[in-house]
């Protein structure tokens, strides 16, 4: 095992989903099985990247393995640059890798079975299979105008996977909706990038890094690093749909739910804490706490919304923005292991609940509003406990995984908030726990639990094949806590924490940090590592961990509870009590009017501004082209006429002329001798007379 | 009266003038060939004249007999040149061959 074995598995990671694209797509009209090789190849995928996972992590634990190639050499004047194509592989790479193949082969196989019968399924699993490359290629580069690309890939293919059943025009109008409101976030990125390009010239990141923290600055100045990194971060808050770019994720939910599931649950909308996690080494303490607002704002808005949507995939649509929320927030707050451990718990655990809601989808033939669902619990045992136990880890409730993370990221706000005094998070972090509870065991109970409503699509529903519950099952046994840590209350003793995950590394100034931020070095093995030393920040959290651990347990279990009392036990009439409180309900279930908002200022907006535009290019640009072309034509036919007049009137003048002459003299050519003979004489009597 | 240089000459452009208006405007073409022997014995006169009245010795009377020899040799060639055009064209009206013209 060496490190030019583990750079070729991964090269092959990112590649082999990109010959299924091709195949797939190119075969998929002709050869009705060529799912099958898709299937196969994410299969090799998944068995790659799980030997890389096992390898990186048993011989290259604190190591990070490089690859570089030049991609484009690029020479203007005198300046000269490379742009390459690298690989860059540390845990948190192969972990993520790890993820994404394996998510994505579970999606694959579940799709075999829910796509059935559908006109375009050859097209759908190649999509799967672009997005599985763009994906891995995110995951893997490090340069991050590679990344970029790929960026915009995984946009395409979720464009793509959204808009899969375009006839339906809500479809059509998701995907477009979620393909702009992703470019707004994007633009922001592309302009940060550039900054890092123009300081730098150079892409990669650790060269970024090394001259960061060799004292070279965008400009010169701190604020400019923090601008830089609060623009990279639109890039985030596009694809991670935070606020306020969360509203295209809903609607997203016109895609095939295992679709849903995969990009717009577990991977895609996590590339944008993934890109987060990969510059967190430039972010200033100012950009880390514009950051961390945002994320407790997307993790508390979307939480509120999703207590009173009815359909299934939207409920889970807005508890995603919340948690991905909860990440984001996590990493301003400077819990980096947290955060991306929560990133990876997550992707489990929505992953099973979105395949779970497809499965329900899938038996109910379509129904998606959960008013008319109910009593599935004896139908469907398998989605429904596998349900149980995915919606237990995302309210954090103990021996899950997501209580691991979530718990650890409340405990490091409170820390944080008792070092630095911003209260707000840890408040509206528990908040939002005790909201997600509420929302997930509602919508567990109107599902599986009480009365069928509609009997018979009820009666007519049933579990979903092996190939959909298997899926199920496994991304649920992940949930549980036995993969992460042997101590189920306490995650920091887990190998997850203490040895995969590294641990953060800053290389801005000393004094644009946050103050418990400093660096350390430490020799291990023969290599330096610099890394955060959060002394005070463990200490303050270990101060608050059982703190944390009790509040948010008991708002989580307290969040159940009630929504047992509001919609199993009916003690509380919960019609009344949305009559009572009118106004917060439809402020929720409008979705605190954002679409409405935006169409009315920035949509309303654009389309005036557009209309202004297209009035300048028809009346004003049009007008100039349209003089221009007029002017053109009259001093045309000007130059045309005076061509066909005077210049050709010179020329067929000329003709005629000579046409004249020759006639006149034509008449002495006779061709008699003795007409020239005369002509002779009397021309030499002529010149004897004027000669003489 | 004696004959002097004066009285050749007269009779030597007398003869070239007929020979002019021979070739001029003679139909027929031998009568044309035959006014350019009256031009050339014009001419054969003069320079006999000249010979004997000025000072050159007998270098006229030699040219004269070259001019002979010429005009035998040029009658020759001039007939054949005739006789083809008959052959070819069946006339020898000068008038009529203006095949120059084209």
């Amino acid at each position: 095992m060496n490190e030019i074995t583990i750079i070729n598995i991964s090269l092959l990671i990112l590649v082999l989903p990109l010959l299924g694209f091709i195949i797939t797509l190119l075969l998929g009209k002709k050869v009705k099985s060529i799912y099958l090789f898709e299937n196969f190849i994410l299969v090799i995928v998944f068995l790659l990247s799980s030997y890389l996972l096992y390898s990186k992590l048993n011989f290259f634990q604190n190591q990070k393995l490089f690859f570089e190639f030049n991609w484009i050499d690029i020479k203007i004047l005198e300046s000269k640059f490379a742009i390459n194509f690298g690989v860059m592989i540390d845990n948190i790479t192969a972990i993520m890798l790890f993820v994404v193949a394996l998510i994505s082969m579970l999606v694959h196989l579940y799709s075999i079975e829910y796509m059935k019968g559908d006109a375009k399924y050859n097209r759908y699993f190649a999509y799967l299979g672009i997005f599985t490359f763009s994906m891995n290629g995110i995951v893997l580069t490090n340069s991050i105008l590679i990344m970029y690309v790929f960026w915009e890939l995984v946009g395409l293919s979720s464009y793509l996977l959204i808009g899969f059943w375009f006839e339906k025009k809500s479809a059509s109008e998701a995907s477009k909706k979620a393909f702009t409101v992703n470019r707004i976030g994007d633009i922001g990125m592309f302009v940060g990038i550039l900054i890092l390009f123009y300081t730098y010239n150079t892409f990669s990141f650790d060269k970024i890094f090394t001259s960061i923290e060799n004292g070279s600055l965008p400009f010169n100045s701190e604020y400019w690093l923090t601008i830089t990194g609060i623009l990279l971060f639109c890039g985030a808050i596009g694809k991670s749909a935070q606020f306020p770019l969360h509203v295209w994720l809903p609607d997203a939910m016109e895609g095939p739910t295992p679709v849903s599931a995969l990009i717009h649950a577990a991977t895609m909308v996590a590339a944008g804490v993934y890109l987060v996690i990969r510059i967190f080494g430039l972010l200033t303490a100012d950009a880390m706490l514009f950051i961390a607002i945002i994320g407790v704002i997307s993790s508390f808005i979307p939480a509120t919304i999703a207590l009173t949507q009815n359909d299934i995939k939207k409920v889970l649509a807005y508890s995603t923005i919340s948690q991905l929320g909860y990440m984001i927030m996590a990493l301003g707050i400077g819990a980096y292991q947290f955060a991306f451990f929560h990133l990876v718990t997550h992707a489990f655990f929505k992953a099973a609940l979105f395949l779970g809601a497809g499965s329900v989808i899938h038996s109910m033939h379509n129904e998606q509003d959960i008013k008319y669902m109910g009593g599935l619990k004896e139908k469907m045992p398998l989605t429904y406990w596998t349900f149980i136990i995915s919606s237990l880890a995302i309210s954090g409730i103990p021996l899950t995984s997501g209580f691991l993370s979530k718990d650890g990221i409340i405990a490091s706000s409170l820390a944080f908030a008792n070092l630095t005094g911003y209260y707000l998070f840890p408040i509206f972090s528990l908040i939002v726990a005790f909201l997600t509870a509420f929302y997930m065991f509602r919508l567990i109970i109107l599902t599986f639990h009480g009365q069928p409503k509609i009997l018979d699509k009820f009666e007519k529903a049933h579990e979903s094949p092996f190939l959909m519950v298997m899926p199920l099952v496994l991304l649920a046994t992940l949930s549980i806590f036995i993969w992460y840590t042997p101590n189920p209350l306490n995650s920091e003793q887990g190998w997850v924490l203490s040895s995969w995950i590294e641990k953060p590394t800053l290389f801005t100034p000393e004094n644009s940090r946050y103050d418990f931020m400093k660096t350390k070095s430490d020799i291990i093995g023969n290599q330096k590592l610099s890394y955060i030393d959060s002394k005070i920040y463990r200490e303050a959290m270990h101060n608050v961990h059982y703190t944390a651990m009790m509040l948010s347990g008991i708002l989580a279990v307290t969040g159940i509870l009630m929504a047992f009392v509001f919609y199993q036990w009916k003690k509380i009439n919960v019609q009344s009590l949305t009559n009572k409180l009118k106004i917060f309900y439809n402020l929720s279930s409008n979705k605190w009017y954002f679409d409405e908002i935006y169409n009315k200022s920035l949509v309303a907006f654009t389309i005036i501004f557009s209309k202004i535009l297209a009035w300048f290019d028809s009346k004003i640009i049009d007008g100039i082209v349209n003089l221009v072309g007029i002017a053109t034509k009259k001093f045309s036919f000007f130059i045309g006429n005076f061509d066909k007049y005077v210049i050709d009137g010179i020329v067929n003048f000329t003709a005629y002329f000579n046409g004249f002459i020759g006639l006149l003299v034509r008449r002495i050519q006779t061709g008699k001798v003795q007409t020239y003979l005369a002509l002779v004489i009397f021309s030499l009597v002529v010149l004897i007379f004027i000669f003489n | 009266m004696t004959v002097g240089l004066i009285h050749f000459l007269v009779v030597s452009s007398l003869l070239f003038s007929f020979g002019l208006y021979a070739i001029i405007t003679r139909k027929n073409a031998i009568m044309v060939l035959m006014g350019i022997e009256l031009i050339l014995n014009a001419a054969n006169i003069n320079f006999v004249a000249f010979s004997r009245f000025g000072n050159f010795g007998y270098s006229g009377h030699l040219i004269a007999l070259f001019v002979i020899v010429l005009a035998a040799a040029e009658a020759a060639i001039a007939l054949a040149i005739v006789l083809n055009i008959y052959k070819n064209l069946s006339t020898v009206n000068v008038d009529e061959i203006d095949n120059l013209r084209e």
